[in-house]
């Protein structure tokens, strides 16, 4: 029996991109198109739709071409329905709903944190852990328990992936700020006290963000700053982990979303799950990051800008 | 017994001994502030500061997590409404629990319980902070007592209610939806 295969489009928010998977959790072939924000600018929406609406065919054909599975073989047309930003959700929703229409294929609308989780779970081998999902879009702690997944803990306002990009646009660094302040920080390594919320299992971002950006107006080093900025928002985030592992005694930790990749917080976590008896998985750059490496290097003109 | 926060290793050392420090005094001084409240909280006996270290009173009992799943619908709802009466005491007195889990409540025997576990708590008039810790709370029964969470804040509740009186108890309430609104997930609880 052949297996069943799925297309899967993705247009949460700067990234458009379109993957064929098997029934057994094989990935035949992933492509993508980023848009780039101009510096020191956050991705304007209907921008963002506007790129993606002139990208989404050659994605697709990308993706199928490279699969060898012809269209009319598919069994299933997925795309990831929210959260995200309404107009490029728009686009992959619409998107979709055409294939599926004119291939007479059901559609399937995915959560967008779901498929964060769910790739991460396929890709590492976790089958029952306790994740904690990072991201421009999420930060949140989650278990799955009878038949749900489960907010153990999330941020009361911005996620960490804000926090970062906000911090990066006001100090003049480059989008997406994570990275680059991960980069940055490596020169720095005074700490500057700056406030730590943590409310139960949740944690909150935005004193945080606004005591960095009056630090650095009295010209605290930025090297410094950012060092600190990390310290202080990853250990909130350790924290609010250790407390979900120890409430929930899963056994397996799973980090995941574009912010896993910050070597620093990986640590932590590490560090974390060691402490509780606990494996600890991190997703594949490739399936944590919406942003795509390829996409980023290429020129801007070639993205249609 | 002591209560010992330990250095974690994760964290850069001046950030962990300013948590550490800070939180050991809070929770010396609002064990304290919640007794004057008439809510059941062991006894200090010594804070060390500089070891983040405190010494008190030994609560014999098992924890609110251990048994809540385990007892009968009356003495389930009776317990909770005895919590939440702790929680509306502690709130009529301006003090915000910051960390309410059925971890950190002891049963002593029957409806009665103690609460512990003060490190984030916290001084507040402000309703959205006493809505927040409800939140909390309402979310530890969904995610770890899913099958009675329903029935156990309801009775939480009433119990909170009938301290801190309607009105108050509506607009706490209000603030309880308008923070779940604001989460990113309590729409569609993934
Ligand atoms: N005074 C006490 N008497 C008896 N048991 C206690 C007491 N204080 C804490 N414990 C036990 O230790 C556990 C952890 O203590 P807690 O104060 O909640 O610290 P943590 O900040 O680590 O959660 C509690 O869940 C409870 O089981
Ligand atoms: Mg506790």
């Amino acid at each position: 029996m052949r297996h069943p295969f799925c297309l899967g489009i993705e247009s949460t928010a700067h990234t458009f991109g379109a993957a064929v998977a098997s029934g057994e959790g094989v990935i035949c072939s992933d492509a993508k198109a980023a848009y780039v924000p101009p510096l020191g600018r956050g991705i304007h929406p209907s921008e963002a739709a506007q790129h993606h609406n002139s990208k989404a065919h050659e994605v697709i054909l990308e993706a199928l071409k490279k699969s060898r599975i012809r269209p009319r073989d598919l069994d299933v047309i997925a795309f990831a329905c929210g959260p995200g930003l309404g107009p490029c959700l728009r686009v992959g929703a619409t998107v979709a709903r055409a294939l599926s229409v004119y291939l007479h294929k059901p559609l399937v609308p995915v959560n967008h944190a779901l498929a964060h989780i769910e790739i991460a779970c396929l890709t590492t081998g976790a089958l029952d852990p306790l994740v904690v999902l990072v991201s421009g879009g999420h930060s949140a702690i989650t278990a799955f328990a009878a038949r749900r997944w489960r907010i153990c803990g999330e941020t009361e306002d911005i996620t960490i992936g804000n926090l970062f990009d906000m911090f990066a646009r006001e100090t003049g660094l480059a989008t997406p700020g994570g990275p680059e302040i991960e980069r940055v920080s490596e020169s720095g390594g005074d700490f500057i006290d700056l406030p730590y919320t943590v409310k139960g299992n949740d944690v909150a971002f935005s004193g945080l963000l606004s005591a960095s950006l009056r630090a650095y107006g009295k010209g605290a080093a930025l090297p410094d700053l950012c060092f600190s900025l990390q310290e202080v928002a990853f250990s909130m985030m350790a924290e609010a982990t250790e407390r979900a592992l120890a409430h929930t005694e899963k056994k397996e930790l799973l980090l995941t979303g574009g912010v896993a990749a910050n070597k620093r917080f990986q640590s932590m976590l590490e560090s974390v799950a060691k402490d509780h008896d606990t494996r600890f998985y991190v997703v594949d750059r490739k399936y944590g990051n919406v942003q795509s490496k390829n996409a980023e290097s290429l020129p801007t003109s070639e993205l249609g800008l | 017994m002591f209560k010992v926060r330990m250095p974690k290793a994760y964290r850069h050392p001046s950030l962990d001994y300013r948590l550490r420090t800070s939180r050991t005094i809070r929770e010396a001084e609002n064990l304290h502030e919640a007794k004057k409240a008439a809510v059941p909280t062991p006894l200090v006996y010594f804070v060390d500061m500089d070891n983040a270290t405190l010494v008190m009173e030994y609560v014999q009992g098992p924890r609110v997590k251990e048994i809540l799943d385990k007892l009968n619908h009356q003495d389930r709802v009776k317990l909770c409404e005895g919590i939440g009466m702790h929680i509306g005491q502690l709130h009529r007195a301006s003090l915000i629990h910051g960390d309410l889990t059925t971890s950190n409540m002891i049963r002593l025997e029957e409806d009665k319980v103690v609460l512990i576990d003060f490190g984030l708590s916290f001084h507040s008039h402000n309703e959205e902070d006493m809505g927040v810790d409800l939140h909390l709370m309402k979310r530890v029964l969904d995610s770890t007592h899913h099958f009675h969470s329903q029935e156990a804040m309801m009775a939480i509740l009433s119990g909170y209610e009938k301290i801190v009186g309607n009105q108050s108890s509506l607009r706490v309430l209000k603030k309880v939806r308008e923070i779940e609104c604001r989460g990113r997930y309590s729409g569609e609880r993934l």
